[in-house]
């Protein structure tokens, strides 16, 4: 099929700015055509956030974003990866596979993909221990996802982190902390590295609502700033640190204008374009002026972790309400379809293909072996001396350090 | 020239990993008190299980002369006088000169010099960002500069008096302790975290903390302990060097000491420990300011007749125990003189370490001679009570040695 029709995709009144689907429109194109699923990259699509950016002390970016359908794509099939993954993720825990904590990103994926999308992969990304989805965006793989979560050989981590501690250097995923706000004065420590090598690259430092009444966070935003560091502080803010309400637990639930000197954007982050907005304007700004707090407003279907039912704080009401209406991968969904970029049908398809995918790396992720007894005393220390270490009954497990 | 005979490590050119259970420990016996200063190379690589040691190698002989690695002794090099607060500057200054990634950070060491002038002019020679003066917010510049260090950054986080550092307890246990681990490898944090500690003049409770008990039981650091200018200068260097995280205490009374050391580069071995004054009746273990009291101590024994083998342990974490049982093996009578608290100090940890590897070598219980289970009061006269003093250090000897 001719690919340039999508030039007719701005079918609607010749203006080029759509307005997206927020609530269900259902867009009908007199000129749909069956193409195939890869659509091209050549065009550029402009398309409207969903909601205006709110700014603090500083000029908001323009809500019109410049995409292409083959981003919008690889938009829809990352977003339901990571929705597959962590459903998976779900169920493998119920099964017991996975043990200890298990934070599940369901309903945030925009906020992961959407940064992906706005950097290079010589930025840095520290997050805390929702990261799953995160490190898928840097570059994971489902295998090593999957088998680090069950402790396996073949996981990201060997295996010896779990659920909290996925990392990847070499594409600047920084992790996976388990304490809370432990991540921020790291993030500006990356910050400061990229600075000193004068990389002209910036640190995205996530945390959430709840880690935003943290010490730390001010103490580092106040160093960032007197140093002119190129980080970023990313409040996802999903509404409850683990079972409190933002309007519980903090007084003042503007995350993005408690920087105060420091300036702040409010993103929606179901709107996966818009966390591209907003995430290509942060660099930018960083890059010359030093940090910006970005408070993404999301929200998780799950419970704070797989061992917190979510609805003994909220109702069931709130969260399919949520579901129904700001569903980032629905968002996407209609986007494509509405624009003649996907029919429901190869959505579909790919979703059936992720599937596969997902149940083929668990399946892989399960055959991984355990790690060996004696990888209990290797990576303690880099460089080691050589003194021996055993186990409690100084036969079983003999190793020497590292 | 210092009162001590500076003896380097016994830990002479061993082969052999120190396998603690082994009868094949090479005993080097320093027979006799031999005046010079002996240059014994040690062999940095113990461990010939990884690949990795060739790279890593530290340099220990003490006078490195141009690859020549005979014994040379300093008495032909007059080397030059300095303080001890002088010898780490310089120390750190070498580093800085060499390694463009070295940075130090900590409260008031850049403009101001540092509180105890280690980084004196520092600050104008480097500039401002590689001396970097930090707010005091000990908990997030120790995490900036661990996030810095994960980059490959060779952070020196200087904290005022280590009893501030409690304050980033969390930073130091969690993520420079645990990250190589729970990455699987992938990052080093190759941080050395400095600062003074121990009992002072009068400073008050809060200012006299002996912290080096709570550090130790974290997993993936190493502790060193200077006591001398010559020691300070070459563990400073030998700390910056490593890629393990190192914790380098100091002590406030020893900051003023002066000494004689080498002109030439050096950097000592962080594993090792310094035999100050060889002997045949008693090993009498130490490290920092204690060494002082119990060369002391030893004038008085020397003149009733016991003949002590003095050991600066230097390395906190791991002992060096392969020294340690090659003098018990000898004297077979161990006591333990430190600063740290009684309850879970350095000095309980060695003692089980003694008692569990060299039980069959002792002829009496391990003597530990640590400060009280106080907070240092402020009182003249109850301060030095709270600490070991050489009066008992002399009793505990005659009582050990009958």
């Amino acid at each position: 099929m001719a690919v340039s029709r999508l030039a007719s995709s701005s079918s609607s009144s010749g203006s080029s700015l759509v307005k997206p689907i927020s609530a269900a429109l259902s867009f009908t194109s007199s000129l749909r055509r069956s193409l195939s699923s890869s659509a091209d990259d050549s065009t550029t699509l402009t398309i409207e956030t969903s909601l205006p950016f709110t700014s603090h002390n500083c000029d908001p970016p323009s809500r019109a974003v410049e995409t292409s359908p083959k981003e919008l794509m690889s938009f829809f099939r990352e977003m339901a990866l990571m929705r597959r993954m962590e459903i998976a993720a779900d169920s493998l825990y119920k099964a017991k596979l996975i043990r200890g904590f298990c934070h599940l990103y369901d309903g945030q994926e925009a906020v992961a993909v959407g940064m992906e999308a706005a950097i290079t992969k010589k930025d840095c990304i520290i997050t805390a221990y929702r990261d799953h989805c995160t490190f898928l965006g840097r570059g994971g793989t489902l295998l090593e996802v999957f088998a680090e979560l069950m402790g396996r050989q073949a996981g990201c981590s060997k295996g010896k982190g779990g659920s909290m501690h996925f990392y990847k250097k070499e594409n600047g995923f920084y992790g996976g902390h388990g304490i809370v706000g432990a991540q921020i004065p790291l993030g500006c420590g990356l910050a400061f590295a990229q600075k000193y090598s004068k990389d002209e690259t910036v640190t995205f430092a996530s945390y959430g609502d709840g880690a935003a009444n943290q010490g730390q966070l001010f103490e580092a935003l106040n160093m960032a700033a007197l140093w002119d560091l190129p980080a970023i502080l990313v409040c996802e803010n999903n509404h409850y640190g683990m079972g409190t309400a933002e309007w519980r637990a903090a007084k003042s639930p503007a995350y993005y204008k408690r920087g105060d000197y420091v300036p702040g954007l409010k993103v929606d982050g179901m709107d996966v374009l818009a966390v591209k907005q907003a995430c290509k304007f942060a660099k930018e700004y960083a890059l010359k002026n030093g940090p910006l707090i970005l408070e993404m407003d999301t929200y998780r279907y799950h419970g704070h972790s797989m061992s917190d039912p979510g609805s003994t704080y909220r109702t069931r009401d709130e969260i399919s309400g949520v579901r129904q209406e700001r569903d980032p991968v629905e968002r996407v969904r209609k986007l494509l379809t509405s624009h003649d970029i996907a029919s429901e049908k190869e959505l579909k398809d790919i979703e059936k293909e992720i599937r596969k995918a997902v149940d083929e790396a668990i399946a892989q992720a399960k055959e991984s072996p355990m790690p060996e007894p004696s990888e209990l005393f290797t990576n303690v220390y880099v460089k080691g001396y050589g003194v021996e270490s055993f186990g409690a009954d100084r036969k079983e497990v003999r190793a020497r350090l590292p | 020239m210092a009162t001590l005979l500076q003896g380097l490590g016994v830990a002479s050119a061993f082969s052999a990993s120190p396998s603690l259970d082994s009868k094949k420990l090479q005993l080097r016996s320093l027979s006799g008190r031999k005046a010079g200063i002996y240059v014994v190379r040690s062999d940095a690589s113990l461990n010939l299980h990884t690949g990795a040691p060739k790279a890593g190698r530290l340099i220990t002989n003490a006078v490195v002369a141009k690859g020549d690695s005979s014994a040379a002794s300093t008495s032909s090099k007059p080397g030059h006088e300095l303080l001890l607060f002088e010898a780490l500057r310089e120390g750190l200054e070498e580093e800085m000169e060499r390694d463009p990634t070295v940075c130090v950070m900590g409260e008031d060491v850049g403009h101001y010099g540092g509180s105890y002038k280690v980084t004196k002019d520092l600050a104008n020679k480097f500039g401002d960002l590689r001396v970097l003066d930090t707010p005091i917010a000990e908990n997030s510049f120790t995490g900036m500069g661990i996030g810095a260090a994960m980059t490959g950054l060779r952070t020196v986080v200087e904290g005022m008096n280590m009893g501030f550092l409690l304050l980033a307890f969390d930073q130091i246990s969690n993520n420079c302790g645990m990250l190589h681990y729970t990455s699987g490898g992938q990052f080093k944090i190759p941080i050395v975290i400095r600062g003074p500690g121990g009992v002072g003049r009068q400073l008050g409770a809060e200012h006299s903390q002996r912290l080096e008990s709570y550090f130790q039981s974290i997993p993936g650091i190493q502790m060193v302990a200077c006591s001398t200018p010559y020691n300070a200068k070459g563990l400073m260097k030998a700390a910056i060097r490593s890629k393990n995280p190192v914790i380098l205490f100091e002590h406030v009374l020893l900051y003023n000491l002066k000494e004689r050391i080498p002109d030439e580069e050096y950097v000592l071995s962080l594993e090792e420990s310094e035999m100050v004054r060889p002997g045949e009746h008693v090993t009498i273990l130490t490290y920092s300011r204690m060494r002082y009291h119990v060369m002391h101590a030893a004038k008085t024994l020397v003149n009733k007749g016991y003949d002590p083998e003095v050991i600066d342990i230097r390395s906190l974490k791991p002992f060096d125990l392969h020294t340690i049982g090659n003098s018990i093996k000898k004297t077979h009578r161990v006591l333990i003189v430190e600063e740290c608290m009684r309850t879970g100090g350095i000095g309980a940890s060695l003692t089980a370490a003694i008692n569990e590897n060299f039980h069959d070598y002792l002829d009496a219980p391990v003597v530990c001679l640590s400060s009280q289970d106080v907070p240092t009061p402020y009182a003249g006269p109850l301060e030095e009570w709270t600490v070991v003093q050489p009066a008992q250090i002399v009793t505990a000897v005659e009582k050990l040695c009958q």
